[in-house]
């Protein structure tokens, strides 16, 4: 009697898809603004409300936009590859703080160090809804013409750091 | 010392259950060795007394704010209060498989108690398939998930529990939900022995049907519970999101529903045997599918603590060897079942096969949802998520004839009804929920053709069960009414209960769905707003010192037509430690609507707020209905029927039935 077969070659053909989903990492979820213009953005800096940090003033230069908060303990976790990632030459670190208050983001950059260029304040989240942001943190990088090239989403890691956002930096410069 | 005790008793427990709760009684079984069998009973309750030990260690450790272990260490706090320091012990991988583990070995131990009056061999086989289940858990967690690993040096003070799991609902929605996933192992283990020993008749589906409903029961508590938690909790008003590990809960619930249906056919008509068990296989599946899904990380989730591939693979293929061994078994021993008793379509069997059809269609349809994005993923087609718009066009229609049949099915009779007959009893019960579902919503507020349709439905399931009620008076004078009905079974009346608070159920979702109104808006102090008939007035804002948070608590005063109904006190926490925040709403509760106030963020430096308002009518209907639900589960396996007929079984010991050879 075949039909008491057909339960099992269901559920074989199901376990095979959950093997394969295994594999495959849920969270990344291909960013839409890959070879697009970065959106672009005029915010205030974190340490001098008085100055802008604007998309345009980075045109002609490689990029990194690293979205941070000091209520996010993902980003504390990356703070040193954030920090390595800097001191590269050619490289330039723009920090976009995130839905955060200046006073908390000033002393926790004091408590952990500031390896960044310039911090756009970014309070209520807007530009965060322009780069489609939905984790902290998340980094970009995007190229001399103004366009994102490569997103990270979450923490940066040793792996990412030298798998893809170096390798990619190089390409971008070179 | 104490944590490697739990760790130790832990591995002892897996040697009891291999040997001595599996190996020994199924092998005893075959071979017709009782002393072997005759260890099943004794070796489930030290199984369950080891797994104990561990999970109190475990527990100890937590509440003793022993950081040393890192579990605690990432899940705990000293500032945290007692009793979710204990719920802290479930709101994490490891210490969630290891309630799994115990509640597993909990109602083994039940089956042991309980099963007084049930051949020695079955006793011994059910135990020892269970066993098995339980063995495949117990790896899993030596080998990838130990609860008690040391963290040295240990963590002065631990990491807390994710502010979102802070509530009550959190101490009783895993514990509930994890009855009911594991309840159905014991469905489960009925029908593996039934197949392994070829004896498969309605004596099997007497002795599966009220373990069955039990477990049902703790489900549908738990799902409710769940969906109730993340009502409050997480502050959009939702009741429902249809998020896969929802999802992961409510495949088995829909598996045994389906299966608590079709057990009663195969009960009292022998009839859907092959079926039946097929159905018990695929429920407890779903459960063990729910647990891969949410533990393997496969699917993102608000859910999912782990994503260790390590661990994937292994409950992959557990779930390969369990399922499909159940399945392959299905398909060798399956072909030898006699065929039940015959049916016309239209008749009880009949409706219960529509229903089991309907509710089966729906599991597989919610299954795609929940699978789909995984299967396009695997075969490299994109990225996408399947959202409550396929689920609400897909699931509602396949509910709405069983719904409908719902009235129609305890009416028939067995075997063979005849349509005008059935129409003829119903015309009452059709009539009025007509009338009901065209002059309803007009008093309610508005009228709407989806809230009149499924106001009908629910008018027309009570006013069936109702006409049910009836039938069995009919022709009774008055005075024996009660004489009578104190006759029926506890078994019918669970029915009608269930299917009552089925009713109860959908006007909850139908008036929530139909007339919720809500507002976002600015608030400053003393200002007020007005959402449907009721004005919010925002009294003050003042600072709240929690034991493990700081907050900020708004008073608000709601009134109607200028009476004073209720203060409304939401806050919005910083957690200490992980420094999140949190939104915690106020709601005044009622009979026939909820208030709802949700804080959003500060402005102006906290002068004013946005706020979030609702007015919710009969939204606690939603979860009356399901705490009606398990009440009539619960009303049935109190049938003392069950307790009778299988007394009766210990002086005939040949059960009379068809036999596989």
């Amino acid at each position: 009697m075949k039909r008491y077969f057909v339960p099992l070659v269901v559920f074989v053909l199901m376990a095979g898809f959950l093997a394969v989903g295994l594999k495959l990492n849920p969270r990344e979820v291909p960013s839409p603004l890959i070879n697009k213009t970065a959106p672009v953005f005029d915010l205030p800096q974190l340490h001098d409300p008085g100055l802008r940090v604007t998309a345009e003033q980075m045109k002609g230069q490689v990029w990194v936009l690293n979205v941070f908060a000091s209520w996010c303990t993902p980003c504390l976790a990356e703070h040193p590859y954030v920090t390595q990632l800097a001191r590269q030459p050619g490289v330039k670190v723009i920090g976009l703080n995130y839905k955060d208050r200046a006073e908390d983001a000033k002393g926790w950059l004091r408590k952990h160090g500031d390896p960044y260029a310039a911090i756009a304040v970014d309070a209520d989240g807007r530009v965060g809804i322009d780069y489609g942001v939905y984790g902290v943190p998340e980094t970009f990088v995007i190229d001399k013409h103004g366009v994102v090239r490569h997103k990270q989403i979450g923490p940066i890691t040793p792996q990412a750091l030298k798998d893809d956002i170096l390798p990619m930096l190089a390409k971008l410069n070179g | 010392m104490i944590p490697e005790l739990g760790h130790f008793s832990l591995i002892l427990a897996l040697a009891v259950v291999l040997l001595a709760q599996s190996a020994l009684p199924l092998v005893g079984a075959s071979r017709g060795r009782a002393a072997w069998v005759a260890l099943a009973r004794p070796a489930a309750l030290v199984h369950f007394v080891l797994i104990a030990i561990a999970y109190l260690c475990l527990t100890i450790a937590f509440v003793s704010n022993d950081f040393s272990v890192a579990l605690a260490a990432q899940h705990s706090n000293s500032a945290l209060p007692v009793h979710y320091r204990v719920a802290a012990v479930w709101g994490n991988h490891e210490g969630s498989i290891l309630l799994w583990s115990l509640i597993l070995a909990g109602w083994a131990v039940a089956v042991a108690l309980f099963s007084r009056q049930l051949p020695a061999l079955v006793v011994a086989r059910v135990i020892g398939v269970m066993g098995l289940v339980s063995a495949g858990f117990l790896l899993f967690t030596l080998f990838t998930s130990n609860p008690f690993e040391r963290l040295l040096p240990a963590a002065e003070d631990g990491r807390d529990l994710n502010p979102l799991l802070q509530d009550p609902g959190m101490v009783f929605h895993p514990p509930l939900l994890y009855m009911g996933y594991v309840g159905f192992s014991v469905a489960f283990a009925f029908a593996i022995a039934a197949l392994i020993s070829g004896r498969l008749d309605s004596t099997w589906a007497r002795w599966s049907r009220p373990w069955t409903t039990v477990a049902w029961v703790f489900l549908t508590l738990g799902i409710a519970l769940g969906s109730a938690w993340a009502y409050y909790e997480l502050g959009w008003g939702g009741w429902w999101f249809w998020d896969p590990v929802e999802n992961a809960s409510f495949l088995p619930w829909l598996a045994g529903t389906a299966l608590i249906h079709s057990l009663a056919v195969t009960e009292k008509r022998g009839g859907f045997k092959m079926w039946t068990v097929l159905l018990a296989i695929l429920t407890f599946s779903l459960s063990l599918m729910g647990t891969f899904l949410v533990r393997s990380g496969v699917l993102s989730s608000v859910h999912a603590f782990a994503t260790d591939p390590a661990r994937g693979i292994f409950i992959l293929s557990f779930l390969f060897v369990v399922i499909g061994g159940s399945l392959a078994l299905f398909a060798w021993r399956g072909p030898r079942v006699g065929v039940g008793g015959m049916f016309e379509p239209v008749s009880r069997e009949g409706m219960l096969l529509a229903n089991n059809v309907l509710l089966m269609v729906a599991t597989a349809a919610v299954m795609l949802g929940t699978l789909y994005p995984l299967v396009l993923d695997a075969l490299k087609l994109g990225k996408i998520s399947v959202g409550p718009p396929y689920f609400n066009a897909v699931f509602v229609p396949l509910m709405v004839p069983a719904l409908f049949l719902m009235g129609i099915g305890p009416v028939a009779r067995w075997k063979k009804a005849s349509v005008p007959e059935l129409a003829v009893q119903l015309r009452w019960a059709f009539g009025a929920s007509f009338v009901a579902a065209l002059i309803a919503p007009f008093l309610l507020g508005k009228w709407t053709p989806m809230i009149g349709f499924f106001l009908f439905l629910a008018s027309w399931i009570v006013a069936a069960v109702l006409t049910t009620l009836y039938q069995r008076v009919r022709g009774v004078p008055l005075a024996q009414w009660v004489q009578r009905l104190a006759t029926q079974t506890g078994n019918w009346y669970g029915m009608l209960l269930a299917h009552t608070g089925v009713a109860v159920f959908i006007v909850g979702v139908a008036l929530v769905g139909g007339y919720q109104t809500e507002q976002d808006l600015r608030m400053d102090v003393g200002s007020t707003a007005r959402v449907g008939d009721y004005d919010f007035k925002l009294l003050g804002l003042r600072d709240v010192q929690g034991p493990n948070y700081q907050a900020v608590r708004a008073t608000f005063a709601a009134s109607s037509n200028g009476l004073q109904v209720g203060t409304l006190e939401p806050e919005k926490r910083v957690y200490s430690v992980s420094r999140s925040p949190m939104s915690e709403v106020a709601i005044d509760r009622g009979f026939t609507r909820d208030l709802y106030v949700a804080l959003g963020e500060p402005l102006e430096g906290g002068q004013a707020w946005t706020v979030r308002l609702y007015v919710k009518p009969f939204v606690n209907w939603i979860w009356g209905g399901c705490v009606l639900m398990a009440l009539g589960g619960l009303l049935a396996v109190a049938d003392r029927r069950y307790r009778l007929t299988s007394r009766q079984h210990t002086t005939n010991t040949r059960p009379a039935g068809a036999v596989i050879r």
